[in-house]
C-alpha cells in the first residue's frame, strides 16, 4: 500500500495554517484559558486551576478597574473630539493656502514623527512644575505666581495626559480630513454660493457632510489608539499620583508584570477589548452611513 | 428688470490677461449666447458676472445695479454648472429646495415650487433619488430644476450639456429653448458648439482669446460675419476660406486659377490687395444641385475634379479640388459620384464674403 498524500491544496496552504496557529491562535487560546485561571507567572503552577470566571467576577466588582475604564473612555472622548476640531480647522487652513501647502503638510505631520515614549518625556519636562516651560511662561505673563502641580494634581495630570495625546496625534485627523478637502469637488460649493450660502452655510451643509466620512476614518483609527493607550501615560505619571490617572492598559500592565497576576490581567484585557470592538463598530457604521449618503464610490 | 451689463470688463491671473476689457449689454429677457473654442474666456466671464471669480477690472452690472463687489448670493442669479455641481448627500427633492431653505422660505412654499419645477422637467418621479443613483441626463435636469426653483433674475449656463451624448443634447436643447419661454428671465449660456448657440440664443457673442469678435442676432454672424474667424467659426460644414490677391477685377489665388470679384465688393477694394475669400458650402453646388440666393449673373460656374464625397442621405458633401485644396460643397437631390469625376461647379458669388487677410475684418462696410 502506498503511503497516503496530501492533496495539493492541502499541501500549499498547510505553511501558512502552521505559522497562523503558532503565533496567533495559540497564543490566543493560550490567553484565553488563562483568564480562568489564577495564574501567576511566580507560581507556573497555578495555571493549571481552572477558576471559571472567578478573575472576570472579581473585575467586575473592582473599583480600580472601573476608574481606569472610565478615564479611557473620558481620555477618548475628550481627546477624539478635540483632535478632530483642532484637525479640522488645522486641514481648513491648509487647504486654503495657495502657495507652500506641501512645505505646511510635511509640517502638519511633523509631530507624527516622534515616538510616544518620547512625546511623553518633552510633555513631563514642560509640565514640570520647577523647570517646565509651561509653569516658567505662566509666570513670566503674570498669569499665575505660584508653581501649578500640573503633574501631581490628578486632575491637571489628567489635562496634561491630555494635552500630549493631542499634539502627537491632531495630525492623523488634520491629514485624512485635508485628504477629504482635496479630493472634493469644488463645483458643489460654487453652486451652494450661488444658491445663497453664507460662508457658514457652505460648510455646514456642503463641505462637512463631504469631509465627515474622512473624520470617521480617523476616528476609527484613533480610538483604537487611544483605547489601548499606554505609553505616554506611563512616562508621564505612571498611572500616578495615586492611580488618578491610570487607564486600562497601564493597570492591565501592573498587574500582569508589577503584581504577576498574568490571569486577572488576561481577563481585563479581554473586557477591555470589548471596549475597542465597540467603538469600531460604532464608528464604522456611522462611517459606512456617511459614505453612502454621499454617493461614494470607494 | 434684469439688464447685464459689462464694462470694461477684465481679468487677469498674475500678469497673465485672459478677458481683455470686454463691453456688453444684455437686454432684460433676452437668451444670449457666449460661444467660442474652448479656453477663449467664456467661462471667465461667466463666473465673474456669477461673482466666483473676482473682476480685475471694469465693471459688471445687474439690473442697472454695480454688483462688483457683491459676493454670488447677493446677486440675484441661478447657475447650471457644466458638472452638473449637484449636491451628492441630498435627494433630487432637496437639491432643488436647498437655495429656499437657505432663503428660510416657508416649508409649504418650498414643497410647492420643488412641485412646479419638477412638473416641468418631468422630475416627478425622481424626487427621491439621490445624484448617484441619476443617470447624466436627469442629473442635468435636476441641475436645471435647482436653478429655476430660485425663480432668479439671471440664469447662467457654463456648457450645460456638453457632457449629454448627442441624441440627448439635442433633446435638452430643444427644453432649455422651451423653458426660456416659460419662465422668461434673462439667459446667459455658456457654449463652444456653434449649433446650440445658433438654435437657441435670441444673439450670439463670439468670444476669441478674451476679445469679443462679433455680437449679432444668429442670422448675422451667419450671414454677415465680421471677421474670418466668425466665418469660420459659424456654420458647419465650415465655410471654405482661401487666401488670395485682388487683381484687375478679379479674385486670384495664384497658378492661374481666378474667380471674378464679387459684384458686392466692387469699389471695395484695391489692386493688390491680399484678401481671404469666404464662400459657405450651401453656395458652393454641383450645377443644378443648388438653389443660387441673388442674381443668376452672379453664379459663375467651373469644371472641377471630385476629391471625396459624403452622402448624407437627403444631401451629400462633395469635396473638390480647387486651388490646390479642397472645397467642400453641399449637393441637393444628390446623385452618385466618385473620386475623380469631373463636374461642373457653380459658385454663388452673390453669398461670397472677403476679409482682409492681415487684420482679418470684413471688406463689406
Ligand atoms: N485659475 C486660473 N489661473 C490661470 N489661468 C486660468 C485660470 N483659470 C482659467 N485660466 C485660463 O484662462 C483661459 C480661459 O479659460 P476659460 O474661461 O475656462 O475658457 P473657456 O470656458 O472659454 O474654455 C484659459 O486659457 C485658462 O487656461
Ligand atoms: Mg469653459
Amino acid at each position: 500500500m502506498r503511503p497516503r498524500r496530501l492533496s495539493a491544496p492541502v499541501l500549499l496552504l498547510l505553511p501558512a495554517f502552521i505559522v497562523l496557529a503558532a503565533v496567533v491562535l495559540v497564543p490566543l487560546l493560550l490567553s484565553l484559558y488563562s483568564s480562568f485561571t489564577p495564574f501567576r507567572l511566580t507560581r507556573p503552577a497555578t495555571f493549571f486551576t481552572f477558576i471559571w470566571f472567578d478573575n472576570y467576577i472579581s473585575i467586575f466588582a473592582s473599583r480600580d478597574f472601573w476608574w481606569a475604564f472610565g478615564r479611557t473612555v473620558l481620555l477618548l472622548t475628550v481627546a477624539l473630539n478635540l483632535e478632530m476640531l483642532l484637525g479640522l480647522g488645522l486641514a481648513m487652513l491648509v487647504e486654503k493656502a495657495s502657495r507652500g501647502q506641501r512645505l505646511l503638510r510635511t509640517l502638519m505631520m511633523f509631530p507624527m514623527m516622534f515616538s510616544p515614549i518620547l512625546v511623553g518625556f518633552q510633555f513631563k519636562f514642560m509640565f514640570n512644575d520647577n523647570v517646565g516651560v509651561v509653569n516658567n511662561a505662566l509666570q513670566s505673563l503674570g498669569l499665575s505666581n505660584s508653581a501649578i502641580p500640573w503633574l501631581i494634581d490628578g486632575g491637571l495630570a489628567f489635562f496634561a495626559i491630555s494635552a500630549a495625546e493631542i499634539w502627537s496625534s491632531t495630525s492623523v485627523f488634520a491629514i485624512l480630513i485635508l485628504a477629504g478637502l482635496l479630493a472634493m469637488p469644488k463645483e458643489p460649493i460654487e453652486a451652494a454660493r450661488v444658491d445663497g450660502c453664507t460662508p457658514w452655510q457652505t460648510f455646514r451643509y456642503v463641505t462637512w457632510p463631504f469631509v465627515m466620512p474622512f473624520a470617521y476614518i480617523a476616528m476609527t483609527i484613533r480610538s483604537l489608539d487611544v483605547a489601548r493607550a499606554y505609553d505616554i501615560v506611563k512616562i508621564m505619571t505612571d498611572g500616578g499620583p495615586a492611580g488618578r490617572t491610570e487607564l486600562l492598559w497601564t493597570l492591565i500592565s501592573r498587574t500582569a508584570y508589577g503584581d504577576a497576576r498574568m490571569g486577572l490581567a488576561n481577563a481585563m484585557a479581554y473586557v477591555s477589548i470589548i471596549l475597542s470592538i465597540v467603538f469600531t463598530v460604532y464608528f464604522f457604521r456611522k462611517l459606512a452611513a456617511a459614505r453612502v449618503q454621499i454617493g461614494a464610490e470607494w | 428688470m434684469a439688464t447685464v451689463s459689462l464694462k470694461k470688463l477684465t481679468k487677469r491671473y498674475g500678469n497673465l490677461e485672459i478677458v481683455h476689457g470686454i463691453d456688453l449689454d444684455v437686454a432684460d429677457r433676452e437668451f444670449i449666447a457666449l460661444v467660442g473654442p474652448s479656453g477663449c474666456g467664456k467661462s471667465t466671464t461667466l463666473r465673474m458676472i456669477a461673482g466666483l471669480e473676482e473682476i480685475s477690472g471694469g465693471a459688471i452690472e445687474i439690473g442697472g445695479k454695480v454688483v462688483n463687489d457683491l459676493p454670488p448670493r447677493s446677486r440675484n442669479i441661478s447657475m447650471v454648472f457644466q458638472s452638473y455641481a449637484l449636491y451628492p448627500h441630498m435627494t433630487v427633492r432637496e437639491n432643488m429646495g436647498f437655495s429656499l431653505k437657505i432663503a428660510s422660505r416657508p416649508q409649504p412654499e418650498i414643497d410647492r415650487r420643488v412641485a412646479e419645477a419638477s412638473a416641468i422637467l418631468g422630475l416627478d418621479q425622481l424626487l427621491d433619488r439621490r445624484p448617484s443613483q441619476l443617470s447624466g441626463g436627469q442629473r442635468q435636469r435636476v441641475a436645471m430644476g435647482r436653478a429655476i426653483v430660485r425663480d432668479p433674475e439671471v440664469f447662467l449656463f457654463d456648457e450645460p450639456l456638453s457632457n449629454l451624448d448627442a441624441k440627448l443634447r439635442t433633446q435638452m436643447r430643444t427644453e432649455i429653448k422651451k423653458l426660456h419661454a416659460k419662465v422668461n428671465s434673462t439667459v446667459i449660456y455658456v457654449t463652444h458648439d456653434q449649433v446650440e448657440a445658433m438654435t437657441l440664443s435670441d444673439r450670439i457673442v463670439i468670444m476669441r482669446d478674451g476679445y469679443i469678435e462679433q455680437v449679432g442676432t444668429p442670422d448675422e454672424v451667419f450671414r454677415r460675419p465680421a471677421t474670418r474667424f466668425v466665418a469660420g467659426f459659424i456654420g458647419s460644414p465650415p465655410m471654405n476660406l482661401v487666401e488670395a490677391e485682388i487683381r484687375d477685377g478679379k479674385v486670384d489665388f495664384g497658378k492661374g486659377e481666378t474667380l471674378p470679384l464679387p459684384r458686392q465688393f466692387k469699389g471695395k477694394v484695391s489692386v493688390g490687395q491680399k484678401v481671404v475669400l469666404g464662400l459657405r458650402p450651401d453656395d458652393l453646388y454641383p450645377s443644378g444641385h443648388g438653389i443660387h440666393s441673388g442674381e443668376e449673373e452672379d453664379v459663375h460656374q467651373i469644371e472641377l475634379p471630385v476629391s471625396v464625397t459624403e452622402p448624407l442621405g437627403n444631401e451629400t458633401l462633395v469635396f473638390t479640388e480647387f486651388t490646390g485644396r479642397d472645397w467642400v460643397s453641399r449637393m441637393l437631390n444628390p446623385r452618385p459620384l466618385k473620386a475623380g469625376d469631373r463636374i461642373k461647379m457653380s459658385f454663388d458669388l452673390s453669398q461670397a464674403h472677403l476679409f482682409d487677410a492681415a487684420s482679418g475684418n470684413t471688406l463689406r462696410s
